[in-house]
């Protein structure tokens, strides 16, 4: 089991963010230690992705206040490249199509660019065919999609285990898969909650982004947390989500109009 | 690894090729005259017969008006505001380039083209044209053992006076149109290549065209023939000064290829394009065109158009013997306000000739983008066939990309296929490839290149990863 004095990865404190003039994070605080699962639920529009994309560093988004972490360092100073060459991961809901990038190049450039952070040797072509190779298999695709465009003409499925794949090859510290799991069928999904149990290790963290409870199932998650307008209302375990499935998401709404009362 | 602001740092990145070189130079006063042809063709110490050319040129480019279809909407050009000839003052081509100023060797030498013995490119023959005047021509005595002419074109009319008669203005007639008769009637100097039967051109030929007065037109003539068998590559790039006034460079090329003949023209454009507000630049008209004279013979043109306020060129074949072969492999950039007109002409007469035409422009900031080509199958094209590509990928919300593809067919027999696409960058697809670790430079420049690559591949090697530097270069801080 966790324990508590394992190091902490990620600290989010009080983060208030929006977009444009609207904001959409109002307050959020999390902090997720290596070897922990956390499962992020709640309605759409609740904050969810948002919070993902600003932790990713996305310039849509502006922090208006509050601290995020990563090892200790000031995340939200970095730029996004950083983030990610740092440990940081996000697993888009909607990976888009980058024509003419060709996906195996993407890859190796990619994971290069996280091996020289991290002090590991570039791979050089055919070793990086070599590992690619050996992660796909993880992630049961068709090594024809590494001749193809970036996600370009990709099945809603095979986009998200070219998601899976990506995250095998950089071996991040922190995961956000943001509803990795939304639409896909139960084989496709058996195959992402296998890989993100692969890649769960003891100095690493995971956090499901769902609507959800079937990927729960798969993959038992440390902590639940519910978020409602911006904010994380509610936290528990793996019952949190088993009651989310059955009473819905009616009390929230009582939760959060008295929390607003307080 | 990267600073902390890539994107900051980029958008103040300035235009490198932007220095002036304090030189010395000759310059004959303002404006166009019949006086001032006579005294360009005295200066350069021409034969009559080039001298009517250029009086005939002249008053038939009295008679024509600029054109305007294409739209570019750039204010009226003063043609008596403008200095017609231009030359770094002693500037008798020199014997060896021990005699040649040293700034000027300078100069190259900071643009990136060393023309000295110990410094220059082993596989590429340099002609290095300084305003008005080419000031060297590396590799002339090598190339000459294969009976290869490369020089400048105004030594060219003084040693082979009987191939320019031959060959010049018949391409392109003086009369073509108003930027081409311009030239004609005040060009200034140009390279000339001439690659005898059966020759396969040793090495890559290149001329690189330096603009630095701030007043003064660019007339440059090109005239490149590969005789029968024949077969030759040859490579321009262009630079200029940053100034807040616009230079005008009005160009023509003419191409010849006789019976199994090969011409591969490609060109790398970075002239001065303004500032960000669109001041300054160069305004650039240029004539280019190639004829396929001989059967099975073949031009190819490839252009790499990233410069200049205004573009307005279609680099041309006329596929006149059977079976000849024209390509046009374009990539255009416009950033801020510039504006390019760009494309090709097909022009097939000979049976079973084809032609393929892949263009891709790229529209970033205010500006505007059209591809204009021609394709036109003529009765006796039996069995001609054209295939054609227009891509365009907008950057940002404020660029414009255009499309007008013409097809004229008077032969039922001759096959045309046309596609198009229009797409953008994201800043969606930006910051995923951000967020696997990739800088925002080197994630445009992944974007741009796979867009380009078609065209990319058809460069000469040496050229090709230059080309996508300089596109990742032009970019910087258009996206985001």
């Amino acid at each position: 089991m966790i324990k508590q004095d394992s190091d902490l990865l990620l600290e989010i404190s009080d983060l208030h963010a929006r977009v444009e003039d609207q904001p959409i994070l109002k307050g959020v605080n999390l902090t997720i230690r290596a070897g922990e699962i956390h499962a992020v639920m709640g309605r759409n529009g609740s904050g969810k992705s948002t919070l993902s994309k600003v932790i990713a560093g996305h310039p849509a988004y502006t922090i208006t206040s509050g601290t995020v972490r990563f090892e200790g360092k000031d995340l939200l100073s970095m730029e996004p490249e950083e983030r990610a060459r740092s440990g940081v991961f996000l697993g888009f809901q909607y990976p888009v199509e980058i024509p003419g990038v060709s996906n195996l190049e993407f890859l190796r450039v990619a994971t290069n660019s996280r091996r020289v952070e991290i002090g590991e040797e570039e791979l050089d072509t055919f070793e990086f065919e070599d590992l690619v190779k050996e992660r796909l298999h993880m992630v049961q695709m068709n090594p024809a999609f590494l001749d193809r465009s970036v996600n370009e003409g990709f099945s809603g499925g095979e986009k998200k285990r070219n998601e899976i794949l990506q995250m095998a090859l950089l071996e991040p510290t922190v995961s956000i898969l943001d509803e990795t799991d939304s639409g896909l069928d139960i084989d496709a999904l058996r195959v992402v909650a296998n890989g993100v149990k692969k890649l769960a290790k003891a100095n690493t963290a995971t956090v499901l982004i769902t609507h959800y409870q079937r990927l729960l199932n798969e993959v038992t998650p440390d902590f639940v947390h519910v978020m409602d307008a911006g904010r994380i209302l509610r936290t528990g375990n793996k019952e949190l989500a088993i009651e989310l499935e059955q009473t819905g998401y009616d009390w929230v709404d009582k939760a959060s109009k008295k929390k607003v009362e307080n | 690894m990267n600073s902390q602001n890539p994107a900051g740092e980029i958008v103040s990145k300035p235009y490198k090729y932007g220095f002036v070189t304090d030189i010395e130079t000759e310059k004959i006063e303002k404006g166009l005259t019949e006086e001032v042809v006579r005294l360009i063709s005295n200066k350069k110490q021409e034969p009559e017969f080039l001298l009517n050319y250029r009086l005939k040129a002249y008053k038939q480019w009295l008679k024509m008006k600029e054109p305007d279809w294409a739209g570019l909407g750039y204010p009226n050009i003063d043609y008596q505001d403008i200095i017609y000839y231009a030359a770094p003052k002693n500037n008798q081509k020199k014997a060896s380039l021990e005699e040649v100023d040293p700034k000027l060797l300078e100069t190259f030498d900071k643009l990136g083209i060393p023309l000295s013995e110990q410094k220059r490119l082993s596989n590429v023959a340099v002609d290095a044209v300084f305003d008005s005047v080419s000031i060297a021509t590396t590799f002339k005595e090598k190339l000459a053992e294969d009976g290869v002419i490369f020089c400048s074109i105004g030594e060219a009319v003084k040693e082979y006076p009987d191939l320019i008669e031959k060959y010049l203005g018949t391409v392109v007639p003086h009369n073509d149109n108003f930027f081409a008769a311009l030239n004609s009637a005040v060009f200034s100097d140009g390279s000339f290549v001439f690659v005898p039967k059966g020759v396969d051109c040793p090495m890559e030929l290149s001329s690189y065209f330096r603009i630095n007065s701030g007043d003064t037109g660019q007339f440059e003539r090109t005239l490149i023939i590969a005789e029968e068998g024949a077969s030759v590559s040859y490579l321009e790039g262009c630079t200029a000064p940053m100034f807040d006034t616009n230079t005008l460079h009005a160009a023509v090329v003419e191409l010849v290829t006789l019976d199994n003949a090969s011409i591969k023209y490609s060109t790398v454009q970075n002239w001065y394009s303004g500032n960000e507000d669109g001041i300054g630049g160069i305004y650039n008209f240029v004539t280019k065109r190639g004829q396929c004279r001989g059967k099975r013979s073949k031009i190819s043109w490839s252009q790499v158009e990233t410069g200049s306020a205004i573009t307005w060129k279609y680099p041309s074949c006329i596929l006149q013997g059977e079976e000849s072969i024209g390509e046009f492999y374009s990539v255009a950039l416009t950033n801020n306000h510039q504006k390019a007109d760009t494309g090709t002409k097909m022009i097939h007469i000979g049976p079973k000739t084809k032609s393929t035409i892949v263009s891709k422009g790229i529209s970033a900031g205010k500006s505007s983008n059209s591809y204009r080509g021609l394709v036109q199958m003529g009765p006796k094209a039996i069995g001609a066939r054209n295939y054609s590509q227009c891509d365009s990928m907008l950057i940002g919300d404020q660029a414009a990309a255009n499309t007008y593809p013409y097809i004229r067919s008077q032969q039922p027999q001759a096959n045309i296929e046309h596609e198009a696409s229009t797409s953008r960058i994201s800043e969606e697809q930006l910051f995923y490839l951000q967020s696997r670790g990739i800088g925002f430079e080197e994630a445009v420049s992944m974007m741009v290149s796979g867009f380009c690559r078609d065209v990319f591949n058809q460069l000469p090697l040496e050229f090709a990863a230059e080309a996508d530097k300089l596109m990742a270069l032009k970019l910087e801080g258009s996206v985001g």
